[in-house]
């Protein structure tokens, strides 16, 4: 009972709230180094030509195309953040870049089917196809606000 | 409780393992293409190494964040919040829950089907989702990369969207379920 009590204080300590973060942080490690190393090789071996021709500069367009890209991939969204951001710089528009990164948290086709069995597989596929709408409607808000605001 | 325990300890390891796989399947690309080009794998390793030497201050700060938001948010404080009856207060408090709660979503998929047996809204369940996206600890690698203006703007919007998402639900599942 003791014990119980001094490892339920250890775990409220902010001692133990930092060790979690490190730990957490710590195991995602592998999948930041590896992204990084995959956008050195694409920076270097991926001209910048052949990313323009899949991302026209059509807004629409690249706009579903960064949402679709997003939708189908997972993982930290520090990781979406870094490519978006080396997406950025190799020219791609902001609606799509955008785009891809708010589909990347909200839109969860690799965990469909685990939140479908848990909270309904109605209420699973609704929220995933709305999330992919959204991050359309999303990005093309945010850039326009941003062009007119700056 | 321990069974829950388990699951999610399992979930972690098998990430882990893809992870470590996937870096692994990097550094093999990286052999493999020493040898057929070896002339621009030192670029590329160059371009990485900026990459990371520019996020290096951000990442810290993620890690600061993420221990003091740990500290402050408990799994149980929030079931607290989200109830049936929370009305206006309910959608606010979801969606700021759903930004500051922390860890991989799957740790709370339980938890929420635990409040939506007792009641909670589907909409808000909705709504903590979506805003899972805003992640404090993390604004500061949106900022780095994409301005504070541009980090600003996307929240307020999510936010907006997060509750038109909610409410979209909300009537879909009533008119399925003939409930609202």
């Amino acid at each position: 009972m003791a014990k119980k009590e001094i490892n339920n204080t250890d775990k409220s300590s902010l001692t133990y709230s930092f060790y979690k973060a490190i730990k957490s942080f710590v195991t995602t490690l592998p999948i930041l180094f590896g992204v990084i190393l995959l956008i050195g090789l694409f920076k270097t071996y991926v001209p910048s030509k052949a990313i323009s021709s899949v991302f026209t500069g059509e807004l629409f367009r690249d706009t579903f195309l960064g949402s679709a890209v997003g939708s189908i991939s997972a993982g930290n969204p520090i990781t979406s953040y870094i490519i978006g951001g080396e997406l950025l710089k190799e020219g791609i528009s902001l609606f799509a870049v955008t785009a891809f990164i708010t589909a990347w948290v909200t839109v969860g086709i690799i965990q469909l089917p685990a939140e479908a069995s848990i909270l309904g597989k109605r209420f699973a596929l609704a929220r995933n196809i709305l999330s992919f709408i959204f991050s359309i409607i999303v990005a093309i808000a945010t850039v326009l606000t941003l062009q007119v605001l700056t | 409780m321990k069974n829950k325990k388990e699951k999610i300890n399992k979930k972690n390891g098998k990430n882990t393992y893809y992870s470590v796989s996937f870096l692994i399947i990097v550094i093999a690309l990286y052999v493999v293409l020493f040898f057929l080009k070896s002339d621009k794998i030192k670029t590329s390793l160059d371009a990485s190494w900026n990459i990371f030497v520019g996020i290096i201050p951000v990442l810290i700060l993620v890690v600061f964040i993420m221990g003091v938001s740990n500290y402050f948010l408990k799994p149980k404080k929030v079931s607290k919040y989200l109830g049936k009856e929370s009305g206006v207060k309910g959608w606010f408090l979801s969606a700021l829950f759903g930004i500051l709660s922390h860890g991989p979503i799957y740790v709370w998929y339980p938890l929420l089907k635990d409040l939506k047996e007792h009641g909670m809204r589907s909409g808000l369940v909705a709504v903590f989702l979506y805003n899972r996206a805003i992640k404090i600890p993390l604004l500061p690698v949106m900022i780095f990369y994409f301005g504070i203006f541009f980090a600003v703007i996307l929240c307020i919007y999510m936010i907006v969207a997060s509750i038109v998402q909610g409410k979209i639900i909300e009537i879909i599942e009533a008119k399925y379920v003939g409930e609202r």
